[in-house]
């Protein structure tokens, strides 16, 4: 098991293979689908996002409601593949990381390497383990989306596999 | 006839909501616990079945949903016809009780317009199906739908000279062009014959059957037999990081059907099987 402090740097992303297990901590991004149209909508209209995404890693999720006693209710990743359509415009702008689960289009795995970022897949189902792993959330844009909203994580010891490299290998085409 | 009245029904399905989303099914969880074994425990996939383990466990333990899609409210009723529901109509009922637990339980709201995308922000209204049954009782089944799975379920509408062989080969197909996106190991509901929308629904209903269990009649259960394995001979395994473990189980109803056709529905359900059932 790998341990990473994110935010991610080249030489963080260069020592990651396909297939390793790695325990992530620091800042992360929430997005899914309705957020992701949003920022390309943003994007293509030339208007200014409402947060910076160079050199970030964002998480394909829709949290539950977080109870009295913690940061964030249960917290597993979405079906990235839904993000295929925005993922390679975001990449170019900088973005470094990604985390969901399931495959991604060609697209989006020629980016990655062409970006020199990286995919981890975080385990589907296991929302009540990833909550208790968010340590502290704020709510940065689009709070008419609500648990579509982006929200920002700090986040201790949350489990994934690499599952896509800078060097193009893939989990998932073994 | 018997009555009951509408705040029973509401308060139940509150109730069902609470038990069904912080827990995994125990006979999903057995076999969950069971595919384990067939996983080497140097891969990812079986990294990926200890880690869902674990996390029913933490669900359980911290009053937690096990997934954070709590997914689209599918609520079975079937009311005997010697019933009256006294108060107010039975969709508003069980709305409300969709409606409090969401809200009490911390569940995620996840309904909304299918072309504004504006979330209806309770969860509701609910996928009600109602059937009219035999005696007195009312039988509820609440089942919450995730949409990762839900997303990769399809309906074929076969011709008879596909026969048995027709119906393997579109549950196989269903499986692998999902492939990793729904969560798998997953689990098939399969709805067989009937017509385009009750075989869908058909396929639904499969899924609130025990896993494990197989259809009493012989030639069905061979179906789900022969297609489970060779769903998992295809390789994609949990989560998609290759393995032994495909899929947990299939499980088929059947109705008749037209002579001219043969309507297959696969309703994929992703390996956190949720469900629960009470009678009134």
């Amino acid at each position: 098991m790998k341990h990473i402090r994110l935010p991610l740097t080249d030489e963080i992303i260069q020592s990651l293979h396909a297939g390793d297990s790695v325990i992530l901590s620091g800042q992360i991004l929430t997005g899914r689908d309705c957020a992701h149209k949003r920022i390309c909508e943003l994007l293509n209209s030339k208007q200014p996002l409402p947060f910076d995404l160079v050199g970030k890693t964002i998480y394909y999720a829709g949290p539950c409601p977080a109870p009295a006693n913690k940061a964030c209710g249960s917290c597993g990743p979405t079906t990235s593949a839904r993000m295929d359509s925005y993922t390679p415009q975001l990449l170019d702008l900088g973005l470094k990381g990604m985390i969901g689960k399931g495959e991604r289009n060609d697209e989006v795995c020629k980016s990655i390497v062409k970006n020199h970022a990286v995919y981890f897949a975080a385990i589907g189902g296991a929302g009540a383990l990833y909550g208790n792993a968010v340590k502290t959330s704020k709510l940065i844009a689009f709070p008419d989306l609500l648990s579509e909203a982006v929200y920002q994580f700090d986040i201790e010891n949350f489990p994934c596999i690499v599952a896509i490299d800078a060097f193009g290998n893939n989990i998932y085409k073994k | 006839m018997r009555s009951v009245h509408s705040s029973v029904i509401e308060n139940t399905v509150y109730r069902l909501i609470e038990k069904a989303c912080l827990n995994l099914t125990p006979s999903c969880l057995h076999a969950l616990k069971e595919a384990t074994k067939q996983e080497d425990p140097k891969n990812a996939s079986r990294f990926a079945l200890d880690t869902v383990l674990q996390n029913a466990t933490t669900a359980a333990t911290e009053h937690m949903p096990v997934c954070q899609d709590t997914g689209y409210a599918v609520i079975l009723a079937e009311i005997g016809q010697d019933v009256h529901i006294e108060g107010d109509q039975l969709s508003d009922a069980v709305n409300r009780g969709v409606r409090r637990a969401y809200e009490d339980f911390c569940l995620r709201k996840s309904i909304c317009d299918p072309l504004t995308r504006i979330n209806t922000t309770d969860n509701t209204p609910a996928a009600l199906h109602t059937e009219i049954v035999a005696g007195n009782k009312i039988k509820l089944t609440f089942l919450p739908k995730g949409f990762g799975s839900e997303n990769m379920s399809r309906l074929y509408m076969l011709t008879p000279a596909n026969g048995k062989k027709g119906i393997v080969d579109a549950i196989v197909e269903t499986v692998k062009l999902a492939g990793s996106k729904p969560c798998p190991p997953v689990i098939c509901g399969v709805g067989i014959g009937g017509t385009f929308d009750t075989c869908a629904f058909l396929a639904k209903k499969a899924l609130t059957r025990e896993l494990g269990s197989f259809h009493p009649r012989e030639d069905v259960a061979a179906i789900e037999k022969e297609s489970l394995q060779k769903i998992n001979s295809l390789g994609i395994g949990p989560q998609g990081f290759g393995g032994n473990v495909t899929a947990l189980g299939v499980l088929c109803e059947i109705a008749p059907t037209h002579i001219a056709g043969l309507p297959v529905a696969i309703n994929i359900q992703c390996h956190c099987m949720r469900c629960e059932s009470e009678i009134i």
